[in-house]
């Protein structure tokens, strides 16, 4: 991995040039060792954190939440409550942190927006044709551009992955570049759709492809295909974002999304990033969890360690 | 032909329709047989598993929830010579058997006689409805293992609530065998979950417990604990049965107090539109 970055190092900017640069670096990256990465990643998720350090990590998980709902039947009301709770977690408890960020379709940024303004929470809004991504380029552009405008800070764009699945690299990497100059000074998080990827070696070209083309965060999935966030997917994203930064001293986020629902699940997340980037990753400006009702079951854990008694739904909101 | 290598038996948990050993690996043994010990956590589990099983259950027909617990009692009588095999007398059997039997027919009875149409002054229809409570923990009797089992889970679930019973600690034998009945009767997986052990470990996580909803202190002899379990349940308003005398007759009619104790009343106004 190492050797191929550096030999890379110099000439990575250019790549994007040629469709056959980028295929020759993207299949040159060595390829995913299937077993050893799904055991590494089930043996992280063995380490047992408890008390002062679950305290923390419970903590730490909260601020890293990408609050969202993308649903059809979302209205005005509903995403304004959202973001409510965005704000004020747990509204029995003052010490709780607000989460990460807020993620709703385009059309629903304007209503969030007026809660969220100066509160330190972020506004992420899907775009490019949220799920599929399948519509022409300038559809998409214009899609990002208006939750842009409507006062989003994060955008959450979906890569081609017809074209990525048959190998037109280039046309994806071009999609990427266009859509990050449509956002402006907004943040980049590029959905990858891992469940749709099909194996380890694409995840990990996908990772490079969206790093490559300048998205700030590569994200797994849009939680709309049923294979979301697994842990070996989140593994291998990791390594790549190591190895980037390895390459280029550019530091890119990561943020598994859909399937994540127990505050068990998120601490094997937090143990995995430990261990595989370090600390620096360790902050919701460089992982985030999208997620809806894993705050809920962060905030039961929360409250039972600070009462002693197990609580349950009916002391949370339901979204 | 050489001789049969021993089947032996390890008495497990029952939890959401499954049987596995205490998360905590521990075991203690009565009439020479392994039980699994509960802690904390298997209560814990049990009640996600309960409340996941209430939607299901208390949403289904009474007249379904009556043909599952004579189910229960049809089960039960094929299983006589294995309870009779761990000590159980012949006619405690019998009289568990009856039990199921009997509150099996007050599923989509009890509503008509603990429910109706209240006179109001006004155009108005106004009905009492009772419903489930929701989670029910309780504590099963020290002795009759089998009948003071049945005659506590019976009329928690009959009405639609869902159960975490700890069985009697010194004869878990014929609560897991029970359990053994309930798993093939046709009762959807977590609508009953029985735990054996110590109670002093699972029964005050029961009684603090938020998300359980009322607590049946019917096995719990030891009056400074049943008070302490009093006092944790208060905490979130659970419906509490006081323990029962130690020499309460079994065997004796139980009457409705057990269900009713165990319900809340909705009651609905409705314009009769004059």
């Amino acid at each position: 991995m190492t050797a191929t970055a550096t030999s890379a190092r110099s000439d990575l900017s250019e790549l994007g040039r040629s469709e056959t640069a980028l295929r020759t670096f993207l299949h040159g990256l060595p390829g995913v060792d299937q077993v050893g990465a799904e055991q590494r990643a089930a043996q992280l998720g063995t380490r047992s954190i408890k008390t002062t350090a679950k305290a923390q990590a419970i903590d730490l998980a909260i601020r890293m939440v990408d609050l969202t709902t993308l649903e059809g039947a979302d209205t005005p009301g509903k995403v304004r409550a959202l973001a409510a709770k965005a704000l004020r977690p747990d509204p029995a408890d003052p010490s709780c942190p607000h989460v990460g960020a807020v993620c709703v379709y385009p059309s629903m940024v304007p209503h969030v927006a007026e809660v969220l303004r100066g509160s330190g929470v972020h506004l992420a809004s899907v775009a490019t044709a949220f799920p599929s991504g399948q519509a022409p380029l300038e559809v998409k552009l214009a899609d990002t551009r208006a939750a842009v405008e409507a006062g989003a800070d994060e955008i959450d764009m979906v890569i081609n992955r017809g074209a990525f699945l048959a190998g037109r690299y280039k046309e994806v990497y071009d999609e990427i570049v266009a859509t990050k100059e449509a956002c402006g000074d907004a943040h980049l998080k590029v959905i990858l759709e891992t469940g749709e990827l099909a194996t380890y070696d694409n995840v990990r070209r996908a990772s490079w492809l969206a790093m490559l083309a300048g998205g700030d965060f590569v994200k797994t999935s849009t939680g709309k295909v049923p294979v979301a966030a697994t842990p070996p997917v989140t593994l291998v994203m990791l390594e790549a974002v190591r190895d980037f930064r390895a390459a280029t001293g550019r530091q890119v986020g990561v943020k598994p999304a859909g399937g994540i629902r127990t505050s068990k699940d998120a601490i094997k997340y937090l143990v995995m990033v430990n261990e595989t980037v370090g600390p620096d990753w360790l902050d919701p400006d460089w992982f985030r969890f999208g997620a809806s009702t894993l705050l809920n079951d962060l905030l039961m854990q929360r409250t039972k360690l600070k009462t002693g008694v197990y609580s349950g739904p009916d002391y949370f909101t339901l979204d | 032909m050489s001789e049969r290598v021993a089947v032996r038996k390890t008495y497990k948990l029952f939890i959401g329709g499954k049987f596995p050993r205490s998360e905590s690996g521990r075991s203690y043994i009565v009439q020479d047989a392994n039980v699994a010990l509960s802690s904390r956590k298997d209560a814990r589990d049990a009640v996600v598993a309960a409340r996941a099983a209430v939607k299901g259950w208390a949403g289904a027909t009474a007249y379904n929830r009556g043909q599952i617990l004579y189910r229960v009692a049809e089960m039960l009588e094929g299983r006589r010579e294995q309870f009779a095999a761990l000590g159980v007398p012949g006619d405690e059997v019998d009289a568990a058997i009856d039990r199921w039997v009997w509150y099996a027919g007050w599923s989509d009875k009890l509503p008509q006689v603990y429910g109706g149409a209240n006179p109001v002054a006004g155009p108005y229809f106004n009905l009492s409805a009772p419903e489930p409570t929701g989670v029910v923990a309780v504590v099963a009797p020290e002795s009759p293992a089998l009948l003071g089992l049945v005659s506590v889970i019976a009329p928690a679930i009959v009405t639609g609530n869902t159960v975490v019973a700890a069985a009697s600690p010194s004869a878990p034998l014929a609560a897991v065998t029970l359990a053994e009945v309930l798993a093939t009767s046709d009762l959807p997986g977590g609508v009953v979950n029985i735990l054996t052990g110590r109670l002093a470990e699972t029964v005050p996580t029961l009684a603090s417990h938020m998300d359980v909803n009322a607590i049946d202190l019917t096995g719990v002899a030891d009056a400074d604990l049943a008070a302490d379990l009093e006092v944790k349940a208060a905490e979130n308003l659970k419906r509490v049965l006081r323990p029962a005398p130690a020499d309460h007759d079994w065997s004796a009619d139980p009457g409705i107090t057990r269900m009713t104790t165990l319900l809340e009343t909705k009651t609905v106004w409705h314009p009769k539109g004059v």
